[in-house]
């Protein structure tokens, strides 16, 4: 994803963050948005990423990076409880292989956490699966079924409910479009109309 | 790439007793060194490469009439990963080491003899203090970086703890906060080896005219293992046979036997590393452990330390795992300190460190580049 389409998102999640936090950005790419933060909101932190030549963009904004697999590694391996204001993750929730248990870990070294993921329930997902019968394939979803990195899709509902059951609260939503536009009618039906979500979740 | 040319050492002679950790007293001593680049004016672009085990100070470039290039050529010199357009960068041979620095090979002042085993035990932090002596010698305040491998790594993180503020870059790199009880293991059979040799004398070879080549062949030898993986000696040599037969006998046969004899028998005889330094610096890596001063915990040890750090591990490195440097990482991500970790893939075990790899020179170069440009805005701001 480039950093143009990016930065809308970058705004959003920028507003939720106070000032001089401590922010750790779990699968960080280029770190771009920790980047952004610590110009917007004079934070401090970290970024974990699994990707050797993102890892080196990072280095090369400045951040501070740490090279590492979160499906091998154990993020408790690195940090303690409450270490950071917020744990942010960007579009990666839905590549991890239990994003449940990681929910819990991110909740548990932070105190709050932003997560952004492509809306599986959104209307054109729907229509492909339900007329063309086949994998939904668009720009936020861009891989074929068989090389994608994604293994966890969800929809909005899918990831509430989630939250519900671990008893986690909702602090933010945010569900805008392709562009990071929104809308009203996008507020009524999320589900339907939301191809990005962004939560910020604490424990409750 | 260009090479730094034609170097020659330095010596800088220090005559302020060092007070040692194991309670001796140097009243003065040598340190060899050598230098690449040049110092800028604000005397602000100095970097320390701190040496590995039986490393020294000739670091990059040649000697005259030497076709060897220093140990690290491959990454110092105009252009290369440690730019010495940019940096002006130092390399000490550690004290008590045999190239040019007060070691068990150079005569005592005190009686006109060989040291020999008479040298006191060094330590990591005896380096550092001497290091400072040599920082102090140049005029330079702070370094903007020092970078080490292995043992070099550990002298890194002990400057970053005894002189923080001197010190402005940290580069860890295929080190460890202290040795295994297995690498200890292999430190006490390579010296062993080296002191069962008949020809050590009880250390005092050199006066008896000889020196316990064997012993030292054998010590270098087992060190090289370690310091290779299964995977690249399975590629290298595989079980290849030197005459292409069994010979059922105790000659060499496979191809491996004649590799690891022939590094053993370079490193004693054409090296001719004394062996009392071997003796010191494997003793001084097995002290090392900074958080022994702590409570055992490596988090209080590294609290001191303001530098910003870059950790660098590689695969298969069994010597000194990536399991070990995330243990640095660790504590220093306990302190909040500014840390940056790269696990690189490389099939050359423990070695990897000094070795040509395009994502290593990568993190590498990037990473530097942020050393020169934060000391630039660094300046800038202080003009405003």
């Amino acid at each position: 994803m480039s950093k143009a389409t990016l930065s809308p998102e970058f705004k959003l999640i920028s507003k939720w963050i106070r000032d001089e936090s401590r922010v750790l950005d779990l699968g960080c790419g280029d770190g771009q948005l920790l980047s952004y933060l610590k110009t917007t909101r004079n934070t401090t932190g970290y970024g974990m990423e699994i990707d050797p030549k993102k890892n080196i963009q990072a280095i090369a904004a400045g951040i501070n990076v740490i090279q590492s697999n979160l499906n091998s590694h154990d993020i408790y391996d690195y940090f303690d409880e409450d270490s950071f204001d917020y744990v942010i993750m960007t579009q990666a929730l839905q590549v991890v292989r239990r994003p449940d248990i990681l929910l819990d870990q991110m909740l548990t070294i932070g105190k709050e956490s932003i997560i952004t993921f492509p809306n599986f329930g959104h209307w054109r997902n729907r229509a492909q699966l339900l007329l063309d019968g086949r994998m939904p394939q668009n720009d936020a979803l861009p891989n074929t079924w068989y090389d994608t990195p994604n293994i966890h899709l969800c929809t909005f509902k899918d990831f509430e409910d989630l939250c519900a059951e671990k008893h986690i609260q909702v602090v933010d939503r945010a569900v805008v479009n392709r562009y990071h536009e929104s809308s009203i009618l996008m507020k009524l039906i999320p589900n339907l109309l939301g191809e990005v979500a962004i939560y910020r979740v604490k424990r409750k | 790439m260009k090479s730094v040319g034609i170097v020659s050492s330095q010596t800088l002679h220090v005559s302020t007793p060092l007070n040692m950790v194991c309670g001796s007293v140097l009243p003065e001593y040598d340190i060899a060194y050598e230098t690449y680049g040049s110092l800028d004016a604000e005397k602000s672009n100095a970097i320390l490469i701190c040496h590995a085990l039986s490393g020294h100070q000739h670091v990059a470039g040649f000697h005259e009439g030497n076709k060897n290039p220093g140990w690290w050529d491959d990454y110092i010199g105009p252009g290369k990963v440690i730019d010495t357009n940019q940096f002006f960068v130092v390399c000490s041979n550690n004290l008590g080491g045999c190239h040019g620095s007060s070691g068990p090979a150079s005569t005592n002042p005190e009686t006109g003899k060989v040291y020999g085993p008479d040298f006191p035990i060094v330590t990591c932090k005896d380096w550092v203090n001497s290091q400072n002596e040599l920082r102090q010698h140049l005029g330079i305040d702070a370094w903007s970086a020092i970078i080490g491998g292995s043992m070099g790594g550990m002298q890194v993180m002990q400057w970053a703890i005894d002189f923080p503020d001197k010190i402005k870059h940290a580069i860890v790199i295929a080190s460890a906060p202290k040795l295994s009880a297995q690498n200890i293991a292999f430190n006490e059979v390579a010296r062993r080896a080296i002191m069962t040799d008949p020809e050590f004398h009880d250390g005092r070879f050199i006066e008896a005219g000889t020196t316990p080549k064997r012993g030292l062949a054998l010590a270098r030898m087992l060190g090289h293992l370690t310091y290779l993986s299964d995977d690249l000696m399975g590629t290298k040599f595989g079980r290849e046979l030197r005459e292409g037969k069994l010979n059922y006998n105790f000659e060499v046969e496979f191809q491996v036997e004649s590799y690891l004899r022939y590094q053993g028998e370079k490193f004693a005889t054409k090296q001719n590393f004394d062996a009392n330094t071997y003796l010191l610096m494997t003793k001084a890596l097995d002290y090392f452990d900074p958080a022994s001063e702590f409570d055992d915990d490596l988090t209080k040890a590294l609290s001191s330390a303001t530098a910003k750090f870059l950790v660098i591990a590689f695969t298969t490195d069994w010597r000194f795992s990536p399991e070990r440097s995330h243990e640095i990482v660790k504590a220093l991500l306990d302190n909040d300190a500014d840390v940056s970790y790269a696990e690189i893939e490389s099939s050359h075990g423990h070695d990897a460190f000094l070795l040509p790899n395009e994502h290593y020179e990568e993190v590498f170069r990037t990473y530097l580049s942020q050393v020169v440009q934060k000391d630039l805005t660094a300046k800038g701001e202080q003009d405003v």
